[in-house]
């Protein structure tokens, strides 16, 4: 009998290890996919067991923590001026989970950050409480609070950049919500945010990253910037060769002109009264392939533009001529984030380098150790600096020109002067919509450096249609955002 | 031990038993672990939970000391030259258990459950009870041998103990499985039992057929067919797992016994025809009854997609639980090293968190590591018992303590497979750890008859009597 008894020893040997491997599968192998599995009711415990880190603006966080007296969650997000600061934070719910910077940096926030490990560890030994981390954003809060209030009441998005580093200075979206107001688990919460979500306004929507636009006549910079890298014109105070009205290549339609004089306009008097038979006959010119090329050198056509939060992608697509020249005015199929413009005219005011948009400073740990600072980085040079030159000269030429478009955003301070474009978008079914507004500029201070780019666009249905122009509803915010800028650097 | 009187000669396999130590002290320093490490187990869950040691602890550690001592003393006592692990090992997870479950006693999440109370006083009642029957078994159970005589009537008992809970008024349905009965307000399990009482008609019957099942055979294809009727008793163990299947829907029972009558018969013919023989008929029989038992359909689903079973629980679908998916969670969040006492959130799972899922607590808060070492100690338990059977000198002791220790070592992989998502989930209680008193109880008795085997194995020889025709008997030379 004591052959068989063996082998049932082994037998009962190998069920063991059978429970062994299976062990080691879920508790090393998948241990941390099953730890970090979003449906894993321990992620949010964890999010919401300690308070959360900040987010810091301006040294000062505009978020905070609050306890509540939930078995699960101990803590409950809360926001400083959340409706102004939304599109920068996203929201962080104990019913909906999180999203953008929230998200994003929940290791962060939540202290359980690879990076942070060692300190976790000695904190354990040590026996203090884990703390979370706070992630400093190179927002700044006086421009936020220009954007956000220019922006009011109407539909609309600010975003502000500083064009030497990428450092993005204002990014607001309206209409916007209140992240506090559904951050909690109860009914209410659950309630206010789906009531958010089915708003036909979309709220929760983040205008000046994720959704796309016509550019307008503010994409007439970009074919400018195109015609002048190309030589297919000589200089800016040329006349160009354009018929008024320009029948757009291969149709009988005839393209017009809103106001200004534009036959053979120079280019300067075209980007100053906004020409857009110049502009459709020289994307024309330029052609579709070199458009795309001087677009992409802008940034659009690119998928994945992390800021960390992910902008939505602004196109310029393969088109066949008369949509090509209709892209040169920004009305034909191409599109572009608040974000995307913003970048544009930071290209032009940083001497044609086109630095990476970035939103997060450094990440720190709870003693103020930083963890991880962002270094400015290069995405191209997207012009000469003699072009970008000439495209400031025009640029200003707008704003300081009387009979420019774009005089609205004109600062009258020691040593400021603003270069910009207006944008007068129409869209909808034979362009019955209400335009969009839109406005790009840059400010530069009296020793040549720009401190601030941006880009405004208002979707307002309430103005009369004649009034929505560039200039009358979107320069001033653009002015007050760039004024808010310069003040605080002072 | 006839038919093998060649092999053991061959292979030396009789454990020379004769001048053997006992063994005791080093029982009892290991009971010594045994008693510290739950105490400290204890103190840690305490702290971690309330920051301060809890209020028990002397208590726990003195009574888990003092019932632990009295076990040693009777086994010093009544079976001097037992297995030295198996009475430590059995308290170490006792004890270990008792903790786990005051821990998830202390959880919020769980005291909100309707079902919720204090498990933790039962169990050491309970753990208790189970301890003064060990000492019973071997007060009382002086040569396992005796079990013998009770062939028949503990076939009898058995069948007895698995029908109960189909008897209405007595048996109760709990999610869909009928295992329970209900006296006096307190539920049983009668199949805990059932296990040991099965295992000794098993033994008594097969030492006596044993012969006829194994030599009375025609060779086919390399097999050894067994003739139809010394097919009768498999056939009917085959048919009650089949019944306990359909009529309890409990699939580990089931399991169980039909898996330790196939290692029984297995040890008893040296027949590898019946191990094929059995794995075809569980696998004809659990087949068979899955094609048309929805209970055990949604298992087998539930066990292949734990996600899409938890998906369907938080819709509100009937007859879907989340547990599967929460202990797998409980796993991983645990990783290598666990929370530690006391810090998971196994609690998640909701019922039966102490019972059919405590592996999951052990896997949260002591990690890979902790389960790890449990598992080995129930391996080392089961390995002691076959190391009993192969020491026992009577083909009854060897059948039982091989029958024992089979059945437990199922039991464990049948459990802790099921939580960890090896093989369907089955309503069964890790022994000695989980909630539930006729599991503790049950198993210190098979704890008991292993330790009487062990000490019968070891026993020396009795010194040979003098031969009295030695004197009288002369060489007388020519």
């Amino acid at each position: 009998m004591n052959k068989p008894l063996r082998r049932i020893a082994i037998f009962c040997g190998l069920l063991i290890l059978a429970l062994l491997i299976r062990d080691n599968w879920i508790q090393y192998v998948q241990a941390d996919s099953l730890k970090s599995d979003n449906k894993n009711r321990r992620v949010a415990i964890e999010r919401y067991g300690t308070p959360r880190g900040d987010i810091i603006v301006d040294g000062k966080a505009i978020t905070g923590s609050v306890e509540t007296r939930g078995t699960d969650y101990k803590f409950k997000r809360t926001w400083k001026n959340g409706e102004m600061w939304a599109p920068v934070t996203g929201y962080s719910s104990q019913i909906v989970g999180a999203t953008q910077l929230e998200n994003l940096e929940d290791g962060i926030l939540t202290g359980n950050d690879d990076r942070l490990f060692f300190r976790n560890t000695l904190d354990m030994i040590t026996g203090k409480k884990k703390e979370g981390g706070s992630v400093v954003t190179t927002l700044n809060a006086a421009a936020q609070k220009a954007a956000f209030e220019g922006l009011g009441n109407k539909k609309g998005a600010v975003a502000a950049i500083d064009p030497k580093t990428g450092a993005i200075l204002a990014l607001a979206s309206t209409p916007s919500y209140d992240p506090s107001t559904f951050a909690g688990i109860s009914q209410k919460d659950s309630e206010t945010f789906s009531k958010l979500e089915k708003d036909k306004d979309k709220p929760m929507l983040n205008r000046a990253l994720r959704e796309t636009y016509p550019p307008g006549s503010t994409f007439k910079v970009v074919t400018a910037a195109a015609a002048l890298e190309n030589g297919i014109v000589d200089g800016i105070d040329k006349a160009t060769d354009t018929p008024d009205p320009y029948q757009l290549p291969g149709t009988r339609t005839n393209l017009t002109n809103q106001h200004g004089k534009c036959e053979d306009a120079t280019l300067r008097e075209a980007l100053k009264v906004s020409c857009n038979t110049v502009f459709a006959k020289l994307s024309d010119k330029v052609t579709n392939e070199k458009m795309i090329e001087q677009a992409e050198k802008f940034g659009f056509n690119e998928a994945e533009l992390d800021i960390p939060v992910r902008a939505a992608e602004s196109v310029y697509p393969v088109d066949n001529a008369p949509q090509n020249a209709l892209d040169g005015i920004g009305q034909g199929s191409n599109r572009s984030t608040p974000l995307q413009m913003a970048m544009v005219s930071a290209a032009i005011a940083n001497d044609g380098k086109l630095m990476k948009p970035y939103m997060v400073d450094q990440l720190r740990a709870s003693n103020l150790d930083v963890i991880e600072s962002h270094d400015p980085e290069e995405l191209s040079q997207a012009v000469s600096p003699e072009t970008a030159q000439k495209l400031q000269e025009m640029m200003e030429t707008v704003v300081n020109d009387p009979g420019g478009t774009g005089g609205a955003a004109k600062i009258n301070a020691e040593g400021v002067t603003v270069g910009g474009k207006t944008g007068t978008a129409q869209h909808g079914v034979d362009n019955k919509e209400l335009p969009y507004a839109w406005f790009i500029s840059y400010a530069k201070l009296s020793d040549g450096s720009s401190p601030v780019a941006v880009a405004v666009v208002v979707e307002d249905g309430s103005a009369n249609r004649g009034e929505i122009s560039g200039g009358g509803l979107a320069a001033p915010i653009a002015k007050s955002v760039m004024q808010a800028v310069i003040n605080s650097k002072k | 031990m006839s038919s093998t009187t060649n092999t053991s000669t061959q292979h030396t396999s009789t454990i020379g038993a004769i001048g053997a130590p006992s063994r005791r002290n080093t029982e009892l320093a290991l009971l010594a672990f045994a008693v510290a490490i739950p105490v400290f187990a204890y103190a840690n869950a305490g702290l971690a939970i309330s920051d301060q040691v809890p209020a028990g602890l002397l208590a726990y550690g003195l009574g888990l000391g003092l019932v632990a001592g009295i076990c040693h003393l009777a086994v010093r006592k009544f079976a001097p030259y037992a297995d030295p692990l198996m009475l430590p090992l059995a308290t170490l997870l006792n004890g270990l258990g008792l903790v786990v479950i005051w821990r998830l006693d202390q959880s919020e999440r769980l005291q909100l459950r309707d079902e919720f109370f204090e498990a933790s006083p039962r169990q050491l009642l309970y753990s208790a009870l189970g301890m003064a029957l060990f000492i019973a078994v071997l007060v009382f159970l002086k040569d396992h041998r005796v079990l013998q005589r009770y062939t028949y009537i503990s076939m009898a008992a058995a069948l007895v103990l698995l029908l109960l809970p189909l008897v209405p008024g007595l048996g109760l349905n709990v999610f869909g499985a009928r295992i329970w009965i209900s006296i006096f307000g307190f539920t049983i399990q009668p199949g805990e039992f059932a296990k040991i009482v099965l295992a000794i008609f098993f033994a008594g019957y097969l030492m006596v057929k044993r012969d006829a099942l194994a030599l009375a055979s025609r060779r086919f294809m390399g097999l050894y067919l067994p003739r139809g009727r010394d097919l009768g008793p498999i056939l009917v163990v085959w048919v009650l797992s089949i019944l306990i299947l359909v009529f309890e829907t409990d699939l580990g029972t089931s399991l169980l016994f039909f898996g330790m009558f196939v290692i029984m018969l297995y040890v008893a013919t040296e027949r590898t025809s019946w191990i094929v023989f059995g794995l075809l008929m569980s696998a004809a029989g659990a087949v068979g009854v899955a094609s048309f038992e929805i209970h055990v359909q949604q298992r087998v689903q539930a066990w292949l997609d734990p996600m899409r079973e938890y998906e369907l629980s938080q819709q509100g679908i009937v007859g879907h639980s989340q547990q599967s998916m929460e202990a797998l969670w409980a796993f991983g969040s645990g990783g290598t090293l666990g929370t530690g006492l006391g810090q998971g959130n196994s609690d998640l799972i909701g019922f039966a968190a102490n019972s059919d899922f405590i592996l999951a607590t052990f896997g949260e808060e002591l990690g890979l590591a902790g389960v790890m070492a449990i598992l080995l100690v129930y391996g080392l338990i089961v390995e002691r018992g076959i190391r009993t059977s192969l020491a026992a000198r009577d083909p009854f002791g060897k059948l039982l303590a091989v029958g024992l220790s089979g059945a437990f070592g199922l039991q464990v992989f049948v459990v802790a497979g099921g939580v960890m998502g090896l093989i369907p989930l089955t309503g069964m209680t890790l022994p000695f750890v989980a909630y539930g008193g006729s599991s503790v109880i049950a198993n210190w008795a098979l704890i008991g008859i292993l330790i009487r085997i062990s000490d019968t194995a070891r026993r020396p020889a009795p010194a040979p009597a003098p031969n009295p025709d030695a004197e009288m008997t002369q060489v007388v030379r020519p």
